[in-house]
């Protein structure tokens, strides 16, 4: 689950981690509090949205009078932000950040992520902050640090202060950036966060440091143990039916085609929409209805593809283990029958009672195509869906 | 013979009077495992199911001797379960659990460390199966057959799809390893890749990645200098577009890293066929396999091979 920065602010500050305070405003009206609540100018009005990349796609103005924070807020809140992480159709700003701007000498990058290689939490910094770390693995490797976390005991002292002098950070300043630091990978650990990440960190005229941006996720499954920060999700942000799905326990992503996905299990779900855009076709979502595919959640699935007008047909694919196949027939014909299925069906079962199950398909009013393989079934929804014989 | 799993294994299951862990466990005894009971605390001294439970785990090992743990305990409590397994004296520990924090799974990799002769396999992966002598874990026995391909992979019911594949062309597995979806495992394809090259009965590999991290470059960097066997491999999600999490926690493409396309290119540079689509995982095995015969004839090892088919036919015969 992705926060905005304003949100993952007031964690950094609960943490004592050095940030600038500012307001949230939704509506115009709201500027002239905000103001109120920091007089002091000049300010920065900054885009709220769950997407990096907001400088350098508009999203984030500098304002010397009250009179440009009004203008500036007008012209980014309602706008639609493009940026390399919104993807080409760019997401809508419906909340901005109102905040005294801060004056630094230096910009530096500084994050806390999970390595998969190391199976412990690392920070990536670089004295080249500003820009976006991804361009900069590619253009300057040498120029990131890499720190491996103990996973049980956080960061040593000894490791942040190495970092801080490694980063270039003044040397008088060193204890305060390495509370920093620590106290980064404190938050880290302490939320069960995936990634943390503080773009750029500054070097203020004082020579202390001071987080600039914060941008907060939590990994997913730790969610579990914060359950009052996960009220903090912003609906806004996300996708109607991808959260729709995720109540009813199913795993949906929306994808840009047209042909609808229903399978068990994610791998193979990620593997039906492989093989859907492999014979030329395009698939509409990626939909896990669980490794035992109920009939619930093949209604429901039903439901959720089904509110996606670009779908043109859809395809089943379901390797029944656990899950039996005829029990798993018996829910998509009772399925269909409920939300009134009328796009052309492809379904591809296999595994435990299949005979039985196709034997229940074939004897059910419901139209649609067998297939006995992956390849064939692929081929099958790809020509349903262009009109022509499936 | 097979990797990790075999006759000697003596199986309990933690969570076992949970609806999964006993509907798991009764799977496995049906299909041959020797479960040997289970353990919930505070439910030590009852029996259900003819299954003896334990209260802790170092009970269950010094009652019954076993050597294998299959876990079902629900997530905020897994990893506890794990490290109660180690410290138990259990050696290969399957993790079937979904959803367990990632930061708890960072820790429980550092403690492991300690306990050198323990492998975790998972967390959230269908488990471990050696056609023929025992299942640990979630899979449906009957689509498997002993035989001589591992497969290793992240996913359940894509094994599945693979195993399904090879039965049909009239091969076998010799183990198939489910390491699971999650960003942080116990096993990796590397470590898996390492068991199956060392195991005298596995004579070409699956790979099934996906989308996400580098585990499945390092495993290709690993194959291209180590590796003595043919491997096909197929990589799912690349339909999956940037920054989407494709249901497991570690199938996200971030940062421009961990592409379908990018990891396809690191594997066939190690010499591995790669599957173009996911009903070709068989095909692209018998290529493999033909691949590394063809070149294995050109190479004075040619009489290592025939020795070794001659000791699987005297083998045959014995049976």
């Amino acid at each position: 689950m992705k926060l905005h920065e304003y949100q993952a602010k007031e964690i950094f500050a609960k943490y004592g981690l050095p940030v600038t305070p500012g307001a949230v405003v939704k509506h115009l009206s709201e500027v002239d509090a905000a103001l109120k609540q920091f007089p002091q100018g000049p300010w920065v009005v900054k885009a709220q949205i769950h997407a990096g990349g907001r400088g350098k796609a508009g999203g984030v103005k500098f304002a010397k009078t009250e009179q440009e924070v009004h203008e500036k807020a007008a012209a980014i809140l309602g706008m639609t932000l493009v940026s390399p992480q919104t993807g080409p159709e760019g997401k809508l700003v419906k909340k901005i950040f109102i905040t005294p701007a801060v004056d630094y000498v230096k910009e530096l990058y500084v994050s806390v992520v999970l390595d998969r290689v190391n199976r412990t939490p690392i920070i990536l910094a670089s004295a080249e902050g500003g820009t976006e770390i991804e361009e900069l693995a590619v253009t300057k490797p040498d120029a990131i640090f890499k720190i491996i976390v103990d996973p049980i005991e956080g960061l040593h002292s000894y490791q942040a202060r190495q970092l801080h002098l490694r980063l270039g950070l003044p040397p008088e300043a060193i204890n305060q950036g390495a509370k920093v630091f620590q106290t980064m990978v404190k938050v880290f650990m302490d939320l069960d966060l995936s990634m943390l990440e503080v773009n750029p960190l500054v070097v203020l005229k004082d020579g202390t440091i001071h987080c600039l941006d914060a941008k907060v996720d939590f990994e997913d499954n730790g969610l579990a143990r914060h359950k009052d920060y996960a009220a903090w999700r912003d609906p806004d942000e996300e996708d109607a039916r991808e959260l729709l799905a995720a109540e009813h326990g199913l795993s949906y992503i929306s994808l840009d085609g047209y042909v609808g996905c229903l399978v068990n299990g994610a791998g193979l779900a990620m593997a039906t929409a492989d093989a859907i855009q492999h014979f030329g076709g395009s698939p509409a979502n990626f939909l896990d209805v669980g490794g035992s595919a109920s009939q619930k959640a093949v209604t429901q699935a039903f439901k959720i593809i089904l509110s996606d007008t670009r779908v043109k047909a859809i395809l089943v694919n379901i390797f029944g283990g656990i899950a039996k196949c005829d029990v798993i027939a018996q829910g998509i014909i009772d399925a269909a029958k409920e939300v009134g299925l009328s796009l052309p069906l492809v379904v591809r079962l296999e595994g435990t009672n299949v005979e039985k199950g196709k034997e229940l398909l074939a004897q059910s009013s419901l139209k649609y195509t067998f297939a006995s393989s992956m390849d064939e079934a692929a081929k099958a929804v790809v020509a349903a869906a262009k009109g022509g014989k499936s | 013979m097979s990797v990790l799993l075999d006759k000697k294994a003596k199986v309990i299951c933690q969570g076992i009077t949970g609806t999964a862990g006993l509907f798991h466990s009764k799977g496995c005894r049906d299909y041959g495992t020797n479960m040997v009971g289970g353990v919930t605390p505070g439910k030590g001294g009852t029996t259900i199911e003819g299954f003896p439970v334990f209260d802790t785990v170092e009970q269950a090992v010094a009652k019954t001797g076993a050597n294998v743990s299959m876990i079902f305990v629900p997530a905020l409590f897994a990893a506890d379960a794990i490290l109660e397994a180690a410290a138990g004296g259990i050696k290969l520990i399957v993790c079937i659990t979904e959803g367990i924090p990632a930061n708890d799974m960072a820790k429980v990799n550092k403690i492991l460390k300690n306990y050198p002769d323990v492998r975790l396999i998972g967390p959230n992966c269908p488990g471990i199966i050696t056609p023929g002598v025992a299942k640990v874990g979630i899979m449906p026995g009957y689509i498997h057959k002993p035989g001589k391909i591992g497969i290793v992979s992240r996913s359940g019911t894509l094994t599945y799809e693979a195993v399904w594949q090879v039965t049909q062309l009239g091969l076998g597995q010799s183990t198939c390893i489910g390491i699971g979806g999650d960003p942080i495992v116990g096993t990796t394809h590397i470590e898996a890749m390492k068991m199956f090259n060392d195991d005298k009965n596995t004579e070409a590999v699956i790979m099934i990645g996906e989308i996400g991290g580098s585990n499945e470059e390092e495993a290709a960097a690993w194959v291209k200098k180590n590796m003595k066997k043919p491997v096909a491999a197929f990589i799912a999600g690349s339909s999956a577009p940037p920054g989407k999490r494709m249901g497991h926690a570690g199938a996200i493409v971030s940062g421009g890293k961990g592409t379908a396309a990018e990891k396809i290119a690191a594997l066939e540079a190690a010499g591995m066929v790669v599957a173009k689509n996911p009903g070709e995982i068989g095909k692209a095995l018998l290529e493999a396999m033909k691949k590394k015969g063809k070149s294995a004839k050109a190479k004075p090892a040619k009489k290592d091979k025939k020795k070794k088919d001659k000791k699987d036919k005297k083998k045959k015969k014995k049976k």
